[in-house]
Parts: structure tokens; sequence; C-alpha cells
């Protein structure tokens, strides 16, 4: 049974600030294609930034999952800029909303994604199609509704985050009609949405850190 | 209640320069701007929106917030997500930048609430294009479908017509008609300098039909020298506003 308690919500963000920061040049690519270039470099920034004040003695020790997440949320407004930054800290404070408590059963990670997922469409108003982080986080909020009776919450987080790449991968031809991108209509088709793919690089992270990584 | 602004852009000098235009029509409203990012590049920074917020509403009542693009929009409602205190007294307006700042000015000068402040900065997207400049040039009383009355005609042709002459037989209502002067006409500043004085006098006056105290619809008369206007007023008072409001005009607003 995997425990999914404030230390693993911790090494989910110090996994997510090293994979983002992997996948910085082909973020910043694609964005560069279809946007205007500073996704990766904004995302690492951020994600760093998260990791600092994390690791900053400083800081009141984190009780619950929530607060991990609150506090990733509030540096990532403050740090990510452009639409990523609102989007991603939305995203997060509403699922701090949801975990306030030291470890979560497969219901709360459930309850994560759906929570993330409505800040992101709430803060974006875009819905599924419109070649945007959209694509990535509702698939994973539906697989991880049918996983929820899963006995462990990394098999509900193993079925966000592979649903989350194949709705990033299925960005691809996709025409945008939201953000900046939808300025380049059909000329965006044939580019992976760039909030889509660190989506699915983030949740991917989540999955990392229950098996164990960024500690 | 008074009202202030907060411009959030992407570009400093987007910001500044609208503040700066908006500034020069309404000199005494609380205007802060919050632009580019954090290490001064292009962008938008939730900190930087969140203290030209708290020093505006250190300042002033409530403030209206115009932002420049989607991603600036998005800041400004993580700031009002993230402290509950802000929404009550913050609205965040649907406008077009530079129009929408320059409406909410004018009119957060003349001591107007939040509401209407946000309302002049989200009907000011009405004075672009073509339609709504028609409409007023078309105002109601403005002789027959058939023959209208001209007095003038636009940079662009169109005519502008007169009030209908048997509105006015009114006992309270005044209109007198006075030559433009000054090259620009009614632009920006003058406008605004009308619209105040306007205001100021609390009596009802229009020029050429357009409302004396928007500055927008008296821009978008398209008003140069040697344009003849029509100016109209009501009420006890309304001999006097139109001779105020007449002798502007016709002192070319320090423009001759």
């Amino acid at each position: 049974m995997t425990v999914l308690d404030v230390a693993w919500a911790e090494r989910w963000m110090h996994a997510a600030a090293a994979d983002v920061r992997d996948a910085r040049d082909e973020l910043t690519e694609l964005d560069r294609r279809i946007g205007d270039g500073d996704h990766g470099v904004n995302m690492d920034r951020g994600l760093s930034a998260v990791v600092e004040r994390l690791d900053d003695p400083a800081q009141a020790p984190r009780e619950t999952v929530g607060q991990v997440l609150r506090l990733a949320a509030t540096t990532m407004m403050s740090t990510v800029g452009g639409a990523a930054g609102p989007l991603y800290g939305t995203a997060l404070l509403r699922a701090s909303k949801v975990t306030d408590r030291a470890d979560l059963p497969s219901s709360g990670v459930v309850a994560l994604v759906e929570a993330a997922l409505e800040g992101i469409v709430a803060r974006g108003r875009a819905t599924v199609g419109e070649k945007t982080m959209v694509d990535a986080w509702q698939p994973a909020a539906e697989a991880a509704e049918q996983a929820e009776d899963a006995e462990d919450g990394i098999d509900v987080l193993r079925a966000a985050a592979a649903a989350a790449a194949s709705g990033a991968e299925a960005t691809i031809p996709l025409v945008a009609t939201k953000g900046r991108a939808s300025y380049l209509a059909e000329r965006s088709a044939g580019t992976q949405d760039p909030g889509a793919r660190s989506t699915a690089i983030i949740l991917a992270a989540a999955v990392a850190a229950a098996e164990g990584r960024g500690a | 209640m008074s009202v202030g602004l907060v411009l959030v852009a992407h570009s400093a000098m987007l910001a500044d320069g609208t503040a700066e235009l908006a500034r020069q029509m309404a000199p005494d409203v609380e205007l802060r701007c919050a632009a580019g990012d954090l290490d001064g590049g292009l962008g938008t920074s939730l900190p930087r929106v969140q203290d030209a917020l708290s020093a505006a509403l250190a300042a002033v009542d409530g403030v209206v917030v115009l932002a420049d693009l989607g991603s600036a929009v998005l800041t400004v409602e993580s700031a009002l997500e993230l402290d509950p205190e802000l929404p009550p007294r913050v609205r965040l307006v649907s406008a077009p930048f530079v129009e929408g700042a320059v409406a909410a000015a004018v009119t957060a000068q003349q001591g107007a609430g939040l509401d209407a402040v946000a309302e002049a900065a989200e009907s000011a997207v009405l004075s672009i294009g073509p339609e709504p400049v028609l409409q007023l040039v078309q105002a109601p009383g403005s002789g027959t479908a058939d023959s209208p009355a001209v007095v003038g005609t636009r940079a662009s042709g169109e005519a502008i017509p007169v009030p209908d002459p048997t509105s006015s037989g009114d006992a309270d209502q005044v209109s007198v008609t006075v030559e433009v002067r000054n090259p620009l006409g009614l632009h920006a500043r003058p406008a605004a300098v009308v619209a105040r004085s306007v205001a100021d006098l609390g009596v009802p006056v229009t020029i050429n039909g357009a409302d004396a105290t928007s500055v927008l619809q008296l821009m978008s008369l398209g008003t140069s020298a040697g344009d003849v206007v029509t100016i109209a007023a009501r009420g006890p008072d309304a001999e006097a506003a139109a001779a105020v409001v007449a002798g502007l005009v016709q002192g070319g607003f320090g423009e001759l």
C-alpha cells in the first residue's frame, strides 16, 4: 500500500521540478512554435522556486498535503508568469482545498485531480479540443474517477498520468482556439500543446514520487 | 465613494503610456500600473498586481482593473482568488485597454462609483467602429429621414445633422450654435475639459446630440476647425450652462 502523505507531495514537487528542467528546451521549442516561447523557462523558474521554498528551513513545516499544494500554488502564481502561472496556480490552489489531510486515500487523489481540472477550466475558460492543458487534465480526471475503487492510491495516479500523456499527444493535430496559439489558427496544428505536455510531465512526476523518487 | 484604476499590461511602456493619456484627462484619479514580469521583461506578475491593488486601495474605496491580454486577465483573477477581501472592492472589466482606461478615468474623475466607472470602461468599446459613430450622427431629433438637416460634415464625408428645432420649443431648453475653432476640434483633451465642466455644472448638455459629459461621445463627433456644432441644454440653469460650453468651444481650448 502506497502512502500518499506530506512527504509524497513534497517529493512530487521535487520530481516535477527536476523533470520540467530536463524538458525545459522541449517545452520552450513547442511554445516557440505556437506561443511566445517562454513556457519551458517559466515552468522551470516556477517549480525551482517551489522547491526552494519547500527546502527553506524558515518555512513552517507542512502538516497536510493541502499545505504543500497551497505553497506550490502561491509560489507558481507569483513566479511562473504568462498564462501558465495563474492556470497551474489556480489548479493547485483548488486542489489544496480538497486535500487538507495528512495523507490521501484513492478518493482523495481523485478529488485532487478533479479540483485541479476545475481550477484550470474556471481560470482558462477552455474546454476539451481547444488545444490547451485541459486536453490533458480532462482525460486525467476521467481516468482517475474510473480508477477510484483502486485500493492503492498510486493506481489512481498511474491512470491519471497515463491519460494525461495520451491527451497531450492527442493535441498534436488540433487547431488551437484558445490562448495565444489561437492567433496562428491552422498553423497551430502539428505541434503538441506545451501546457498539455507540461501537465503530462507533472502528473508523471506524481507517480514517480509515489514510487519513491524525488526524496 | 472614490474609485481608482489599476492598469495591468505586459509592457511597462504600454501601461505607462495609457496612464499618461488617462491622467491628462483625469489628473486627480488614483491610477497605478502593474506591468512587466518580475525581471522587467514582457509579461505580467502576480506580486506586481497585488502591490498595485493594495497601494490603490489604500487611497480609494474601489478599484477598476483593466488588463491588456489574456494572461494579464488570468493574473488579476488569481490575485482576486487568493485574497477574499479584494473581490468586493475590485472590478476587473472586459474593456478595450486604452479607450476603457480613458473612459474609466474620466468617469472616476467626475466622482462616479465603482459600478459607473466599470460600466464606462466596458461601454468604451462602443466608441470603436463605424456603427456606433453613425448612431451618434443620427442621434434623436436630427431632422427627418428624407432630408436630414445638416450643419457640417466630418472628415469621412458623413453629414452631421442639426438637432430637431421643434424640440427646442421647451421653455427650459436652450440651444446655441457655435463654430469649432481649434484645428483638431473636440479631440481627447478638449473633450475632457468640456465633460468635466458639464459634470460640474450638473446640467444636462448635449453637443450635436452627444452627451457632453461623455468624453468618448464627444470625441466620436469627429469635429474639426470650421465645423458648426449645436449645444443644447435643459433645466433651470440651461442658459448659463450652454453659455459656458459655448465659451469653451469658441475659446479654442488654448490651441489657437
